[in-house]
């Protein structure tokens, strides 16, 4: 036990001695989230806007008025029906629209009651949810205006409609998607590139000759980035709750196990690019390269699966970064708990041991 | 035009506040076996890179096959040949194709190309291996076309890095051949060795200890100066001083 | 007490069988013994050291340390051997101390216990117990790769090269602190280049090629050295080794240091005389010929001749 303490302590040393390491681990998440966070959220300025009014009163009137004074919109042109609107959307001439139904304001008046829909092109899941918040704050503000000396409360009830990617599936997704993706590339890197490190560098001849077990060797390889990577998921979580307002809706208890089965998974796959390569710059080359590209286009995170080729979306499902992204979104985003995950668990925590499996089945006691 | 190759003068190399090479001053002449001896860490391989133009001296004046280490160091490089154990050809090329990239890299013409590479390849006896991969042949073979290719271009100088470390007794006296004969048709010649007989072949040779020049003259000389039976002896007498252990 | 080390026919080849890295090797290392295995670089040194610390398993053969089979009792050999490979094996990043606690510990062992062992080498490095071994100087590392491959007392050590690319002063102290562990009982393989170190060794193996050469005392192997041999020198060497080889007794000259070493055609040894003349009448001078003893270098160079 004192020999395994002693063996994790000195791999410690090694990563916080070595900036390139560091970097990996500690710079990759925060650029990650930042790049995905940040820079692919735009200000949005003058966006173009149509407005279908089937009632043209005084309230809608006076509605309209405020959608052209905000600085976030530009008024087109005034569209005369739902199918006018329906082609422009269509053409990608605008990305939002406001419908008011007919008698708008006898509704408010009379009714206290009134309806307004708000239509967006949620192809561009960012630009589409800063816009439709714009539009029901102006309208709440109108709203609240209108309520400021009167007894019974006027409503004007909103309907928004997601036009193309009705799930929303936007920056909110970007999260777990940058969580396996991060957990990927430094679990997997790292537990290679300091394998393949020892064998460069001859150590990996020591260890072996010694009375310390070659599974031990590899525990203790795997432990400390176990930690770290835990310490990293960690960071992306938090970063994401307070600098991106990512909610996390789910159990956190949940959340950290299924995320010690996905690197554990990562780990493993690191530890059997070490047993095929020998040098740092393949072993890194591959883990980078080789895990990079499938977790970005087959996690669902960036482009979606269900829009793929066929064949692709069959390999997809050996990609263990799919089903974590998968159980990661259902529990953090919606909240939801085990039950609605179990089958993705499932397949991801036995994708995990056979990766694990194979990797100490093929990690080498000799040298050749 | 001067009968020296290199010329040095006060030459130092100070990295911080540690003198790696301090105050060093020597002359080779032209077509002479010069060796540059030292232990680890002495400063050897720090006073080799200057002289071959790959870092500026702290201070101090030197000359390199005529040329100003401060300012000719592209110059430097067109008239001198290196080879060292560590860095010498490419594994995954053949023969031919080695002797062919050097050729070119300094400039040689095709038809000189030819020529040189048809004596190269004679002298060595490598006639059946000349589209063999170079990282299938024996280590003493590579290091005898390493040298080879090393001096294709006739440069002034030739700088040897531990030519010879771990080559087998026979093909390390070939090479030692090939050397006198490349020093034969005037080419200078600046080894460094571990091997303390290897020593005894050259015309005249240096000792380094913690970045000085301790010693300097011919190996008949320096024996008898230090009342040594061989060159181990004085390497020893002058070594073992040495205060100095970090590389 | 078992051998400290048996080898009986080994054959290891790489590829698939089409590089011959050794080739039926043989030889014993007894309790106790200063046992060199002498030959120059992709000899097959490194191939039988893998093999003996169970890093490699042979194609062919049988091996043993303390009584021990490399194939079946490798876990039991791990802990009871100390290995130093060719290349320099620390942790770059780490410090003196902590390289040396780090393999203590992996042993099982604590540096305390046998200290002993390794205080006379330890000592010299200790004011850089803090320092990376990265940023240490050949000597001092090799010293601090031997006190870890010491650290806990084993029964066998394989040193493979540990001098190469040391200069000649730290060799001479690396072969003193060998003298000194060998008194101690610890057994000791080691692996050289250089053909100088072999009088150092209680007895050494020639190897070349993936072939032993001769496996004897040193002694022994120099007085096994054929016909007589001559130490030649004029005041012109590199014309001298020309002349030399179209002399028509000669069969063998080659430089040695400051001397050529010559040995004539058997039954031409008389032609010591001869040959000054030869040699005067092409205008040599100051020519001095001596019979002298051989080394083992020598006898190295002349078996590989037979070899070829």
């Amino acid at each position: 036990m004192k020999q395994f303490l002693v063996f994790v302590r000195k791999e410690f040393y090694h990563v916080f001695r070595d900036k390139r390491t560091l970097l990996i681990l500690f710079g990759l998440p925060i650029a990650q989230v930042l790049l995905f966070g940040f820079a692919l959220t735009t200000e949005i300025k003058n966006a173009q806007i149509v407005v279908v009014d089937y009632s043209k009163d005084v309230a809608t009137q006076q509605i309209i008025t405020r959608i052209a004074a905000s600085p976030y919109f530009s008024l087109d042109r005034e569209v005369l029906s739902y199918a006018d609107m329906e082609r422009a959307f269509r053409r990608g001439k605008i990305k939002c629209a406001v419908v008011f139904p007919p008698h708008f304001n006898e509704d408010l008046l009379h009714g206290h009651k009134a309806q307004v829909q708000i239509i967006a092109d949620a192809s561009d899941p960012n630009t589409d949810r800063t816009l439709s918040n714009y539009l029901n704050a102006i309208i709440g503000e109108y709203q609240h205006d209108l309520n400021a000396n009167i007894p019974v409360p006027y409503q004007i009830k909103t309907e928004i409609t997601m036009l193309y990617n009705p799930e929303m599936n936007g920056s909110m997704n970007f999260i777990p998607g940058v969580i396996a993706l991060v957990l990927m590339i430094a679990c997997t890197t790292l537990t290679s590139v300091s394998i393949v490190r020892e064998k460069e560098m001859g150590t990996m001849e020591v260890l072996l000759v010694s009375p310390f077990r070659p599974l031990y060797v590899i525990l203790s390889k795997a432990v400390p980035y176990l930690a770290l990577s835990l310490m990293n998921f960690t960071i992306i979580l938090l970063l994401g709750v307070f600098l991106l307002d990512v909610p996390i809706r789910g159990n956190l208890v949940l959340l950290f196990a299924e995320s010690l089965f996905f690197i554990l998974s990562c780990l493993s796959f690191g530890l059997l690019i070490s047993s095929f390569t020998s040098s740092q710059q393949t072993a890194m080359m591959i883990s980078m390269m080789g895990m990079m590209l499938p977790t970005i286009l087959f996690t669902g995170f960036l482009f979606p699966i269900e829009n793929m080729p066929w064949p692709l979306q069959v390999i997809s499902n050996i990609v263990p970064a799919k089903w974590y992204y998968s159980i990661m979104k259902t529990v953090m985003l919606k909240g939801l708990g085990i039950t609605a995950v179990w089958k993705e668990s499932l397949v991801l925590v036995g994708m995990t041991c056979a990766l694990l499996a194979i990797s100490l089945k093929s990690f080498k006691i000799r040298l050749a | 035009m001067t009968d020296k190759a290199i010329v040095c003068k006060d030459l130092c190399k100070q990295f911080g506040d540690f003198t790696a090479v301090n105050r060093i001053s020597f002359d080779v002449n032209k077509g002479e076996i010069y060796g540059f001896l030292g232990a680890n860490g002495a400063g050897k391989t720090t006073a080799m890179r200057m002289l071959c133009g790959l870092s500026y001296p702290t201070s101090g004046e030197a000359t390199v096959a005529g040329y100003n280490v401060y300012r000719q160091q592209e110059a430097i490089k067109r008239n001198i040949g290196y080879m060292s154990q560590k860095f010498s050809l490419y594994e995954n090329l053949t023969v031919r194709e080695n002797i062919r990239f050097y050729g070119g890299v300094y400039g040689l013409s095709d038809s000189q190309l030819k020529e040189k590479g048809v004596e190269l390849i004679e002298r060595l006896g490598l006639g059946k291996e000349m589209n063999k991969l170079v990282g299938e042949l024996p280590l003493g073979w590579k290091q005898k076309l390493a040298f080879s290719v090393a001096i294709i271009h006739q440069p002034t100088i030739v700088f040897l890095d531990e030519p010879t470390g771990g080559v087998d007794p026979v093909t390390r006296r070939q090479f030692w051949d090939l050397i006198y004969h490349a020093a034969d048709q005037g080419i200078t010649i600046f080894v460094t060795t571990h091997y303390m007989d290897e020593a005894e072949y050259c015309h005249r040779l240096s000792i380094m200890v913690d970045g000085r020049i301790d010693a300097l003259d011919t190996p008949a000389e320096l024996k008898r100066k230090y009342s040594a039976r061989t060159m181990d002896e004085v390497f020893y007498a002058l070594a073992r001083g040495a205060k100095r252990s970090a590389d | 007490m078992p051998d400290a080390v048996t080898l009986e026919g080994i054959t290891k080849t790489y590829d698939k069988g089409k590089v011959v890295a050794v080739k039926d090797v043989s030889f014993t290392v007894k309790q106790g013994e200063l046992f060199g295995l002498i030959g120059p670089d992709g000899a097959g040194k490194s191939t039988l050291f893998r093999i003996l610390t169970t890093l490699l398993l042979p194609d062919a053969g049988v091996a043993t340390v303390a009584g021990l089979d490399t194939t079946r009792d490798f876990r039991k050999i791990r802990a009871c051997v100390g290995y130093m490979p060719g290349r320099f094996s620390l942790y770059q990043d780490l410090s003196v101390a902590e390289n040396l606690n780090f393999f203590a510990t992996l042993f099982d062992t604590t540096v305390e216990a046998n200290y002993a062992l390794i205080r006379d080498i330890y000592e010299q490095i200790k004011p850089f117990s803090t320092r990376r071994a990265g940023k240490l100087s050949g000597g001092m590392k090799q010293k601090l790769a031997l006190c870890c491959a010491l650290v806990h007392k084993p029964d066998v050590l394989f040193l493979d090269e540990p001098t190469t690319g040391v200069d000649a002063v730290s060799r001479k102290e690396f072969w003193d602190m060998l003298k000194r562990l060998k008194e101690q009982g610890i057994s000791i393989l080691v692996s050289t280049p250089y053909m100088d170190e072999a009088n150092l060794c209680e007895r050494i193996a020639l190897i070349q090629n993936g072939k032993i050469l001769s496996i004897d005392t040193p002694q022994q192997i120099i007085r096994d050295y054929p016909g007589k041999l001559y130490a030649v020198r004029s005041g012109s060497m590199h014309k001298l080794l020309a002349d030399t080889r179209s002399f028509p007794g000669t069969a063998s000259s080659y430089a040695f240091g400051q001397y050529l070493h010559l040995a004539f055609t058997p039954g031409r040894e008389g032609s010591a005389a001869n040959l000054e003349k030869y040699l005067g009448e092409r205008g040599h001078s100051g020519i001095e010929i001596e019979e002298i003893t051989a080394s083992v270098e020598d006898r190295f160079i002349q078996l590989m001749g037979n070899d070829r």
